[in-house]
């Protein structure tokens, strides 16, 4: 084989520097991209249909329930207690921070201090709330850390109250 | 005084060993990214904090979108070609083994188990184009009519049979899809006692809490 470097002449260098850099940046571009790419999943546990014994119901004192009633045009409208004769309520709020958390917060703590026990919170989202609808108040349940919830079905007066205040439309 | 001379590093390093090493992070990072498969309905999915990945494998996905079109896709390729058998026996529909291998490359469909022979023979390109699967029929019978239910309920005994645990199911609705085309998949699975599941959402971005 004959020898290339011959006559103490230097070997060309290229600066790789250039090349490492884009090697790197192309690198951080695909790790980042294969982990955020990827969707999220919301866990959702419904309460058992219980078919074969409905009578087998758990009772539970008025006193401890918040039912939230997902309306249209993205508003909640929500009571405390029983339907017919509610402690509080029943009034209309929007999503979010600036809606629904206070008063979930502030009867979280004052259920807490009156039974001793922990608030339960019914949503009822009627038929014309949206999928996000759904979402969002499941994300706020996660935000708040709500200790008891689940997702019932409204009922054929509580579809009135929705009407009456227009929050029934398609 | 003769000044000490300060002999001078040479500030070229030698790049070579680490480009090697650079370019082969990028090969692997490249060939492992998955490429992402065209989807035959696009949903856009509501934000939720929700930070828990989406699990690889042993999952299905219920699509809902459109206008209460429901598309289902199973993540794993085994299953899916197990699921198509049990439900060909269900519904007396014999498929070929080349059908059973292209049934197995599709990620997720929607359309009767009729037209499922006529989808599977059409080309991979020719199958997301929108607006030409009609869904999965759904009713709230556990009869044969409701398709969705024992397209599932094969795909969890699929996935039981081969890898011996309990299918994970996903629903990945469109925000603005009403609830009640949401309710009817999640009674369809109450009825096969799955009473939890996860709703696929994206991050929430920008918000404060």
């Amino acid at each position: 084989m004959a020898e290339l470097n011959t006559g103490g002449k230097q070997q060309p260098r290229v600066d790789l520097t250039a090349m490492v850099d884009l090697a790197f940046l192309l690198i951080t571009f695909f790790m980042l991209t294969t982990s955020i790419n990827k969707p999220n999943a919301m866990d959702v546990a419904m309460p058992d249909k219980n078919e074969e014994d409905p009578e087998d119901r758990l009772e539970v004192a008025d006193t401890r329930t918040l039912t939230l009633l997902l309306g249209s045009n993205n508003k909640i409208e929500w009571y405390h207690g029983d339907y017919s004769n509610p402690i509080e309520g029943p009034e209309i709020v929007d999503y979010g921070k600036e809606g629904i958390r206070p008063i979930l917060m502030k009867k979280m703590e004052q259920v807490k201090q009156q039974t001793g026990k922990d608030l339960i919170i019914v949503l009822r989202p009627s038929e014309k709330s949206t999928h996000r609808n759904l979402v969002d108040i499941l994300d706020e349940m996660n935000i708040i850390k709500a200790p008891i919830y689940m997702i019932g079905t409204i009922s054929d007066p509580e579809i009135e109250v929705l009407q009456r205040d227009n929050l029934y439309n398609d | 005084m003769p000044r000490v001379k300060v002999k001078r590093a040479s500030t070229t390093i030698d790049m070579t060993a680490m480009c090697d090493v650079s370019f082969l992070l990028l090969t692997f990072f490249i060939l492992t990214a998955t490429a992402r498969q065209p989807e035959p309905l696009q949903v856009d999915t509501p934000a939720s904090v929700t930070q828990v990945k989406v699990p690889d494998d042993d999952l299905g996905l219920i699509t809902v979108g459109d206008g209460g079109k429901i598309f289902f896709g199973v993540v794993n390729r085994n299953a899916r070609t197990r699921m198509l058998e049990l439900m060909s026996e269900k519904y007396s529909i014999p498929f070929t083994p080349e059908e059973k291998a292209q049934f197995s490359t599709i990620e997720t469909f929607g359309v009767p188990m009729g037209n499922l022979k006529q989808l599977i023979n059409m080309g991979p390109n020719d199958r997301v184009k929108p607006g030409l699967q009609p869904g999965i029929p759904t009713d709230s019978t556990d009869a044969l009519s409701n398709e969705l239910f024992h397209w599932i309920y094969s795909a969890r005994v699929a996935t039981k049979e081969l890898k011996n645990t309990e299918m994970r199911v996903s629903i990945k609705g469109d925000a603005d899809e009403k609830y009640p085309e949401i309710k009817k998949v999640i009674d369809v699975l109450q009825s096969q006692k799955v009473n939890k599941f996860s709703l696929i959402t994206s991050l929430r971005a920008g918000e404060e809490l």
